[in-house]
């Protein structure tokens, strides 16, 4: 099977409703892991105490806010080289998400920062690059929203991306190209993760199950929007057939 | 003459003929910076400190600002068909109608930066660090700007979504414009690092603008 054959919007359909209620098992079960083992199992840090509890949430909307764009980036491509059907469907339907994800990273971070840093927020590059991510993501939705015709929003849509995609980069390496207030990468570093394995091993559960969220989200999304736009093809039909 | 050199040409007169509003850019510069003053208060030492920012924020909004008729105007009277039928490469197009752009709007921008930074109350050495780095800077905002003027181009109040689409683009430049100019003054930071960095980011977004925007227009069409 290759990708070509999933393009069909009936197929992807069927195969993404018998799929869900698997992924949906899936995440569940991770996410009741993974805060089993924060509330039970991970200890507390020496230092900051229960609000490293936070991390646990904050990590995977990070490493998420990107991938999400990354996952758009790959759809951007889709739609134009290969013109792939769904593929602007799924560029669409991950900018809202992603835009969650970023948002609830920035949430979380500032309200960690309170209590470590003293303060809500500063203009750390680590910092001002994800809020930068964030504008670009409503920028995306602003640009898709505003243009009519889905096929040409698709494109346009498409080149805003890639375009964009300069910032991930920045993002991922700010904290080691500046000397910021945010610290340096600590789980995918050349020489070892700095973590200790008590922390790593709930945080990468909770990695893999926000994930699976995201998944679930953006299935379900593009199954929404694949029925919008058949409502919409079904009613200028039927406003032709009016006429 | 070759068609890149007359459609340079076409554009400049466009631009400098009536209804071309080639100094309107300058003008909104001047006013952005005057009204600073008003806000901040007129505090010479706070205004030297902060004149390069000034500067340079108004330099962005005042090119975003007439960036929207880059391409709306050839789209309304279909000379953008005629382009994109031709057998110049639409990139090239692109980075020529950019290039006259700038020189239309951008340039006279950079001329009229010192006497704007005098009102700011700087120093010489910052005045012309400023300046430098904004006729460096410039363009790069015009050629990025160039690929939300070739999204925004069949939106009939495309000006808004452009500013929006374009401004978080355009941090980066504005990061080390800033910083260069702010350099020249403070002594232990050179000069040359964030400055050759700015050069680097508008001979990429020279590269990068001509190939979006181009992209971008050939989808406006079907």
């Amino acid at each position: 099977m290759r990708l070509i054959d999933y393009a069909n919007p009936t197929r992807f359909l069927s195969l993404s409703a018998a799929l869900l209620p698997w992924i949906v098992g899936v995440t569940v079960v991770l996410f009741a892991v993974g805060f089993y083992l924060v509330f039970f199992v991970a200890p507390a840090d020496y230092q900051q105490g229960e609000t490293v509890k936070i991390m646990y949430i904050h990590v995977p909307f990070s490493w998420l806010s990107m991938f999400c764009y990354m996952t758009m980036a790959a759809s951007a491509l889709g739609t134009l080289v290969w013109r792939h059907p769904l593929a602007d469907v799924s560029a669409k339907c991950a900018a809202p998400i992603g835009a969650a994800f970023t948002f609830l990273a920035l949430a979380t971070g500032s309200l960690w920062g309170k209590p470590m840093w003293g303060t809500w927020w500063v203009w750390d590059a680590r910092l001002t690059s994800v809020l930068v991510l964030f504008i670009m993501y409503l920028g995306l939705i602003a640009l898709q929203e505003t243009i009519e015709d889905p096929a040409r929003a698709a494109k346009a849509g498409a080149i805003l991306t890639l375009v964009g995609v300069v910032n991930i980069p920045i993002i991922k390496f700010s904290v080691d190209w500046w000397n910021t207030l945010h610290q340096p990468s600590s789980v995918f570093r050349a020489g070892g993760s700095t973590i200790a394995t008590s922390m790593l091993v709930p945080l990468l559960v909770m990695a893999v199950a926000f994930t699976f969220l995201f998944l679930v989200f953006h299935l379900m999304a593009m199954r929404n929007e694949i029925l919008r736009r058949r409502i919409r093809a079904m009613r200028m039909i039927e406003a032709a057939g009016v006429e | 003459m070759s068609a890149l050199t007359s459609l340079f040409v076409r554009e400049m007169r466009l631009a400098t003929r009536v209804g071309g509003g080639a100094l309107m850019g300058a003008l909104f510069f001047l006013i952005v910076v005057t009204v600073v003053p008003f806000g901040v208060g007129p505090d010479l030492n706070l205004l030297a400190r902060i004149g390069p920012a000034i500067l340079w924020i108004g330099a962005l909004l005042a090119t975003l600002l007439s960036l929207d008729r880059l391409f709306q105007a050839d789209r309304d009277d279909g000379g953008l068909d005629l382009v994109l039928m031709g057998e110049t490469p639409l990139e090239l197009v692109v980075l020529v109608k950019c290039l006259a752009h700038w020189t239309a709007t951008g340039l006279p921008l950079v001329i009229a930066s010192p006497l704007l930074a005098i009102f700011m109350n700087m120093e010489p050495v910052a005045i012309g660090a400023t300046t430098l780095t904004l006729l460096v800077g410039t363009p790069a905002l015009t050629f990025v700007g160039a690929i939300g003027a070739a999204l925004t181009v069949s939106l009939r109040r495309g000006g808004l979504l452009l500013a929006i689409l374009v401004l978080p683009l355009t941090v980066p430049v504005m990061i080390f414009g800033v910083s260069a100019a702010t350099a020249a003054v403070q002594e232990p930071v050179p000069f040359a690092t964030p400055f050759t960095i700015l050069a680097a980011l508008g001979l990429f977004a020279m590269v990068l603008g001509p190939i979006a925007g181009a992209a971008a227009l050939r989808h406006a069409g079907d």
